[in-house]
């Protein structure tokens, strides 16, 4: 008999199991669920990406990619940074193509914390940052972000976090489950501090191009001194409806990205080919494929917002991404309650804020990446359940 | 295209507050522009898209190409006109290529439609000659989905 408690690391025996594995356990098994539980756009990949895709295979482009990824790729995401979000930065060292932005957070935080070091990890927040900052043995420390800031970060959060352990900031804005983004004020005083201690930054800006209203996305990296202290990831997933393709970069300092490629090049290879190319022709023809989601996003976004206020959940206007985050703490019930009540009452399924960290108790995440004629029966429900409350 | 009509033309059947939310627009406004619409003929009536397949005694459904002979002055009009005023015929359309009408008849049955063609519409002056294509399924009207096919969304997974 094999004791396989002691061949196993470690490390990812200490990274707790996600908590709601079995709230969507539950969900699973059961018929007929509306669903407002899904992370990633409902619109498919625009015809014209696929088609790129399509064509390299007809072609039979199957073979691995450079290690970095395709140079014509790296050259448009570098023209992409440069259009989006003024960033220059140099294609031949300075980008990195992984498999989703979900590798780049890995190989970037492997790459630049380890024993002894400190992370700092905002929450609520995507739930990978934690188990990522164990498995290279650093050390999470969490900043909670509260509803009385929009969930913005602020340097009075972190202020008190920092020690002399302190290696890493994550950034993780516009934000996935809250809505939240930063701003430039926000960013400045954050960069003095970062700057002060002599920190690096990951900044996940995967949603960068779904922010709504006036404020548009702004990266840290843009903040003075920061570029050569911050990696950016960012990817295809959300902005081109491409999760499947699994497609992310990463850009940053040279010295960092080489690195960032040596870890890619063991581990990964390269990148998925096809989606190679067909996020060539993403960044080339797609800014109106964009513009096109975000309206119908907003559209959802202003609907589900007005609504869940009206029928007394309190949801802080969310400006970024595409979900929202309604306080429940006035049912009484905690998160895991509130859903496992609506999901056996209602057959409507939400994530428990606890999900996103613990300073996510009490609020609910609800994806508007769905239909409107879906969000519509969906509301509908939740507004039976809460009357009946 | 103006906003509040395309969603209208897809789906009629939100509150005006919805409108308004998702909009961003005053719900005075909304009631107000809606009003507008239909009072100035933009917007001609609401009807629900009922999938007749999954009605017992639906009926049939037919598409008539016709081809006629223009009137002096009124052109393709006098007759089209004419066509639409039969009950039973639900949609009437000026055609380029082939023919010049297209209509879309309903009837109880075959023979109704049969009946309808025979006595009714060839019995039209101006009739040249018609063509009936009798439905045999339904599967997409209107922009609306009309077979039960996978939602684009189906198969979307939780991977939190």
């Amino acid at each position: 008999m094999i004791d396989y408690n002691s061949k196993i690391n470690d490390s990812i025996k200490n990274v707790k199991p996600s908590g709601i594995r079995k709230f969507f356990d539950i969900v699973n098994e059961m018929d007929n669920v509306i669903s407002l539980s899904i992370g990633e756009p409902d619109f498919k990949t625009p015809w014209h990406i696929r088609k790129a895709g399509i064509d390299s295979l007809e072609r039979g482009k199957t073979w691995y990619t450079p290690n970095r990824g395709f140079m014509e790729l790296c050259n448009e995401i570098s023209n992409y940074m440069k259009r989006k979000c003024d960033l220059t930065y140099d294609p031949k060292s300075e980008v990195v193509v992984t498999v989703g932005g979900s590798e780049a957070i890995d190989i970037a935080i492997r790459c630049l914390v380890g024993k002894g070091d400190e992370v700092l990890i905002p929450q609520p927040s995507f739930v990978c940052y934690e188990p990522l900052t164990i498995m290279a043995q650093a050390t999470p420390v969490i900043i909670e972000t509260k509803i009385e800031n929009n969930f913005r970060l602020t340097v009075d959060d972190i202020k008190d976090k920092i020690t002399d352990k302190t290696k890493l900031l994550i950034l993780p804005f516009p934000n996935n489950p809250t809505g939240a983004i930063m701003e430039k004020e926000d960013l400045e005083a954050i960069s003095k501090l970062v700057i002060e201690h002599d920190l690096m930054v990951l900044s996940d800006e995967i949603y960068c191009e779904l922010t709504y209203g006036d404020k548009k996305h702004v990266s840290i990296a843009n903040i003075e001194g920061m570029k050569e202290r911050t990696v950016v990831i960012n990817g295809f997933s959300k902005s081109f409806a491409m999760t499947g393709w699994r497609l992310g970069f990463a850009c940053g300092p040279k010295e960092v990205m080489e690195m960032m490629v040596k870890l890619h090049q063991f581990c990964i290879m390269s990148a998925p080919t096809t989606a190679q190319y067909a996020a060539i022709e993403a960044l080339r023809n797609g800014d109106d494929d964009i513009a096109m989601m975000r309206e119908q996003y907003d559209m959802r976004r202003r609907l589900v917002v007005g609504s869940l206020n009206k029928m007394g959940l309190t949801c802080f206007e969310p400006k970024g991404a595409f979900y929202c985050f309604p306080c429940i703490k006035s049912t009484g019930l905690t998160s895991e309650e509130f859903c496992t009540k609506l999901l056996h009452s209602k057959h409507v399924a939400l994530v428990p804020g606890s999900a996103f960290g613990e300073c996510g108790e009490g609020f609910v995440r609800l994806s508007y990446s769905y239909s409107l004629k879906h969000l519509k029966k969906a509301l509908t429900l939740i507004e039976e359940f809460l009357k009946e409350l | 295209m103006d906003k509040l009509l395309k969603i209208l033309s897809e789906n009629s059947n939100y509150t005006t507050a919805q409108l308004a939310l998702m909009l961003d627009e005053p719900e005075d406004y909304i009631k107000a522009q809606i009003k507008e619409y239909e009072d100035s003929g933009v917007i001609r009536g609401y009807q629900a898209m009922v999938n007749w397949e999954n009605v017992p005694d639906a009926g049939v459904m037919a598409i008539i190409e016709l081809k006629v002979t223009p009137q002096k002055e009124k052109g393709f009009d006098e007759i089209a006109e004419k066509v639409m005023m039969f009950d039973e015929v639900s949609s009437v359309y000026l055609m380029a290529g082939g023919y010049d009408l297209a209509l879309v008849v309903k009837g109880e049955n075959i023979q109704d439609v049969s009946s309808f063609v025979a006595k009714k519409l060839s019995a039209l002056e101006g009739i040249v000659s018609t063509a009936t294509h009798f439905m045999l399924k339904r599967y997409k009207e209107g922009s609306i989905a009309l077979v039960d096919v996978e939602e684009p969304t189906d198969g979307r997974e939780m991977v939190l």
